[in-house]
Protein backbone atom coordinates (compact mmCIF):
# COMPACT_ATOMS: atom_id res chain seq x y z
CA UNK A 1 0.00 0.00 0.00
CA UNK A 2 2.36 2.56 1.07
CA UNK A 3 4.70 1.84 -2.44
CA UNK A 4 1.36 2.49 -4.19
CA UNK A 5 0.72 5.51 -2.41
CA UNK A 6 4.85 6.35 -3.31
CA UNK A 7 4.24 5.90 -6.67
CA UNK A 8 1.13 8.14 -7.12
CA UNK A 9 3.10 10.82 -5.14
CA UNK A 10 6.17 10.90 -7.04
CA UNK A 11 3.92 11.42 -10.73
CA UNK A 12 1.98 14.03 -8.44
CA UNK A 13 4.59 15.46 -7.58
CA UNK A 14 6.67 15.40 -10.67
CA UNK A 15 3.76 17.17 -12.53
CA UNK A 16 4.47 19.53 -9.90
CA UNK A 17 7.77 20.27 -10.68
CA UNK A 18 6.57 20.38 -14.46
CA UNK A 19 4.61 23.15 -13.51
CA UNK A 20 7.20 24.97 -11.52
CA UNK A 21 9.48 24.80 -14.51
CA UNK A 22 6.84 26.50 -16.91
CA UNK A 23 6.66 29.13 -14.57
CA UNK A 24 10.33 29.42 -14.49
CA UNK A 25 10.70 29.32 -18.00
CA UNK A 26 7.60 31.76 -18.32
CA UNK A 27 7.71 34.08 -15.87
CA UNK A 28 6.90 37.48 -16.88
CA UNK A 29 9.23 39.50 -13.99
CA UNK A 30 12.33 38.16 -12.69
CA UNK A 31 10.66 37.69 -9.10
CA UNK A 32 8.42 34.84 -10.30
CA UNK A 33 10.94 32.96 -11.26
CA UNK A 34 13.05 33.16 -7.99
CA UNK A 35 9.34 32.25 -6.52
CA UNK A 36 9.24 29.12 -9.40
CA UNK A 37 12.66 28.37 -7.87
CA UNK A 38 11.88 28.53 -4.67
CA UNK A 39 8.98 25.97 -4.83
CA UNK A 40 10.87 23.58 -6.93
CA UNK A 41 12.99 23.09 -4.29
CA UNK A 42 10.12 22.51 -1.81
CA UNK A 43 9.18 19.74 -4.96
CA UNK A 44 12.39 18.79 -4.86
CA UNK A 45 13.00 17.70 -1.07
CA UNK A 46 9.02 16.46 -1.29
CA UNK A 47 10.63 13.94 -3.48
CA UNK A 48 13.43 13.22 -1.90
CA UNK A 49 11.55 12.69 1.47
CA UNK A 50 9.33 9.84 -0.56
CA UNK A 51 12.35 8.17 -2.30
CA UNK A 52 13.04 7.84 1.43
CA UNK A 53 10.01 6.55 2.54
CA UNK A 54 9.52 4.11 -0.38
CA UNK A 55 13.32 2.96 -0.43
CA UNK A 56 13.08 2.47 3.59
CA UNK A 57 16.36 4.36 3.70
CA UNK A 58 17.21 6.70 5.93
CA UNK A 59 19.75 8.62 3.98
CA UNK A 60 17.76 10.61 2.01
CA UNK A 61 16.88 12.51 5.42
CA UNK A 62 19.93 14.58 5.21
CA UNK A 63 19.39 15.22 1.39
CA UNK A 64 16.58 16.66 1.61
CA UNK A 65 17.56 18.75 4.67
CA UNK A 66 20.38 20.43 2.56
CA UNK A 67 18.19 20.83 -0.26
CA UNK A 68 15.84 22.97 2.48
CA UNK A 69 18.78 25.20 3.56
CA UNK A 70 20.78 26.27 0.22
CA UNK A 71 17.22 27.03 -1.13
CA UNK A 72 16.21 29.06 1.62
CA UNK A 73 19.47 30.60 1.51
CA UNK A 74 19.55 31.11 -2.32
CA UNK A 75 16.11 32.74 -2.51
CA UNK A 76 17.30 35.33 0.55
CA UNK A 77 20.05 35.97 -1.80
CA UNK A 78 18.17 36.80 -4.78
CA UNK A 79 15.79 38.51 -3.12
CA UNK A 80 18.60 40.50 -1.31
CA UNK A 81 20.33 41.10 -4.25
CA UNK A 82 16.86 42.53 -6.33
CA UNK A 83 16.31 44.82 -3.08
CA UNK A 84 19.44 46.46 -2.49
CA UNK A 85 21.85 45.54 -5.72
CA UNK A 86 24.01 43.83 -3.64
CA UNK A 87 24.17 40.70 -1.15
CA UNK A 88 26.55 41.23 1.21
CA UNK A 89 26.79 44.88 2.04
CA UNK B 1 -1.59 -2.42 13.97
CA UNK B 2 0.72 -2.95 11.00
CA UNK B 3 -1.93 -2.02 8.59
CA UNK B 4 -3.40 0.61 10.59
CA UNK B 5 0.29 2.45 10.13
CA UNK B 6 0.65 1.93 6.83
CA UNK B 7 -3.21 3.00 5.71
CA UNK B 8 -2.09 6.11 7.85
CA UNK B 9 1.40 6.50 6.07
CA UNK B 10 -0.11 6.51 3.16
CA UNK B 11 -2.95 8.80 3.20
CA UNK B 12 -0.77 11.42 4.27
CA UNK B 13 1.92 10.64 1.40
CA UNK B 14 -1.41 11.10 -1.17
CA UNK B 15 -2.83 14.25 0.82
CA UNK B 16 0.77 16.00 0.65
CA UNK B 17 1.23 14.94 -2.95
CA UNK B 18 -1.71 16.71 -3.28
CA UNK B 19 -1.40 19.90 -1.85
CA UNK B 20 1.81 19.98 -3.40
CA UNK B 21 0.10 19.69 -6.78
CA UNK B 22 -2.50 22.49 -5.95
CA UNK B 23 0.51 25.01 -4.65
CA UNK B 24 2.32 24.32 -8.14
CA UNK B 25 -0.51 24.35 -9.86
CA UNK B 26 -1.56 27.88 -8.58
CA UNK B 27 1.98 29.31 -9.16
CA UNK B 28 1.53 28.24 -13.04
CA UNK B 29 -2.27 29.43 -13.15
CA UNK B 30 -2.88 32.36 -11.11
CA UNK B 31 -3.00 35.87 -12.97
CA UNK B 32 0.25 38.16 -10.81
CA UNK B 33 2.64 37.85 -8.46
CA UNK B 34 0.43 38.72 -5.33
CA UNK B 35 -1.86 36.26 -5.95
CA UNK B 36 0.82 33.52 -6.83
CA UNK B 37 2.58 34.08 -3.72
CA UNK B 38 -0.15 32.64 -1.55
CA UNK B 39 -0.39 29.54 -3.44
CA UNK B 40 3.75 28.12 -2.91
CA UNK B 41 3.68 29.89 0.53
CA UNK B 42 0.11 28.04 2.23
CA UNK B 43 -0.59 24.93 -0.21
CA UNK B 44 2.96 23.57 -0.70
CA UNK B 45 4.07 24.01 3.45
CA UNK B 46 0.99 22.49 4.14
CA UNK B 47 1.88 19.45 1.96
CA UNK B 48 5.74 19.13 2.35
CA UNK B 49 4.65 19.34 6.31
CA UNK B 50 1.84 15.93 5.56
CA UNK B 51 4.96 14.03 3.34
CA UNK B 52 7.63 14.85 6.87
CA UNK B 53 4.35 13.45 8.98
CA UNK B 54 4.11 10.15 6.72
CA UNK B 55 8.16 9.60 6.62
CA UNK B 56 8.06 10.42 10.89
CA UNK B 57 5.03 7.76 11.29
CA UNK B 58 6.98 5.40 8.77
CA UNK B 59 10.44 5.18 10.44
CA UNK B 60 9.06 5.28 13.88
CA UNK B 61 7.30 2.12 12.98
CA UNK B 62 9.54 0.94 10.98
CA UNK B 63 12.78 1.02 13.58
CA UNK B 64 11.02 0.86 16.62
CA UNK B 65 12.42 4.17 17.68
CA UNK B 66 10.81 7.59 17.68
CA UNK B 67 12.04 9.23 14.79
CA UNK B 68 12.11 12.91 14.97
CA UNK B 69 14.62 14.09 12.31
CA UNK B 70 12.37 14.94 10.08
CA UNK B 71 10.95 17.76 12.57
CA UNK B 72 14.75 19.67 11.73
CA UNK B 73 13.41 19.61 8.27
CA UNK B 74 9.66 20.44 8.62
CA UNK B 75 10.63 23.29 11.29
CA UNK B 76 13.09 24.70 9.21
CA UNK B 77 10.62 24.79 6.67
CA UNK B 78 7.49 26.40 8.59
CA UNK B 79 9.78 29.06 9.16
CA UNK B 80 11.54 30.18 6.30
CA UNK B 81 8.33 29.90 4.21
CA UNK B 82 6.70 33.29 5.18
CA UNK B 83 10.30 34.91 5.31
CA UNK B 84 10.79 34.32 1.75
CA UNK B 85 7.36 35.48 0.83
CA UNK B 86 7.93 38.59 2.66
CA UNK B 87 11.18 39.14 0.86
CA UNK B 88 9.62 38.41 -2.39
CA UNK B 89 6.52 40.63 -1.59
CA UNK B 90 8.96 43.15 -0.87
CA UNK B 91 11.37 42.74 -3.58
CA UNK B 92 8.01 43.33 -6.11
CA UNK B 93 6.72 46.73 -3.77
CA UNK B 94 9.48 48.23 -3.80
CA UNK B 95 10.91 47.43 -7.80
CA UNK B 96 7.23 48.49 -9.29
CA UNK B 97 6.60 52.43 -8.33
CA UNK B 98 3.00 52.40 -9.76
CA UNK B 99 1.82 49.22 -6.95
CA UNK B 100 3.04 51.77 -4.36
CA UNK B 101 0.56 54.25 -5.25
CA UNK B 102 -1.80 51.57 -4.38
CA UNK B 103 -1.21 51.15 -0.97
CA UNK B 104 -3.45 52.77 1.66
CA UNK B 105 -1.24 55.29 3.94
CA UNK B 106 -0.93 54.13 7.34
CA UNK B 107 -1.33 56.92 10.09
CA UNK B 108 2.05 58.78 11.21
CA UNK B 109 5.10 59.03 8.93
CA UNK B 110 3.97 56.18 6.29
CA UNK B 111 5.57 52.87 5.11
CA UNK B 112 9.19 52.72 6.71
CA UNK B 113 9.91 50.48 3.55
CA UNK B 114 9.64 53.07 1.36
CA UNK B 115 11.23 55.74 2.81
CA UNK B 116 14.81 57.22 1.39
CA UNK B 117 17.48 55.28 2.81
CA UNK B 118 19.81 57.33 4.93
CA UNK B 119 22.29 58.54 2.93
CA UNK B 120 26.02 58.37 4.87
CA UNK B 121 28.69 60.00 3.05
CA UNK B 122 31.52 58.30 4.32
CA UNK B 123 30.01 54.98 3.62
CA UNK B 124 31.63 52.95 0.43
CA UNK B 125 29.47 52.93 -2.66
CA UNK B 126 28.36 49.32 -2.53
CA UNK B 127 26.50 48.97 -6.06
CA UNK B 128 23.68 50.27 -8.32
CA UNK B 129 19.87 49.17 -7.85
CA UNK B 130 19.16 47.01 -10.85
CA UNK B 131 16.51 48.93 -13.03
CA UNK B 132 12.53 47.68 -12.70
CA UNK B 133 11.65 46.44 -16.23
Amino acid sequence: MIETACMIAIVAISAAALLNLYRLAAGPDVLDRVLALDTLVINAIALVVVAGIWFASPVYFEAGLLFAMVGFLSTVAFCKYLLRGNVIE
Amino acid sequence: MATVVEIVVAALIVIGAFFLLVGSLGLAKLPDLMRRLHAPTKATTLGIGATLVASMIAFTAATGSLSVHELLIAVFLFLTAPVTAHMIAKAHMLRHPALQQQLPSPPGTGWATLAPAPVDPEAPRTGEMPPAP
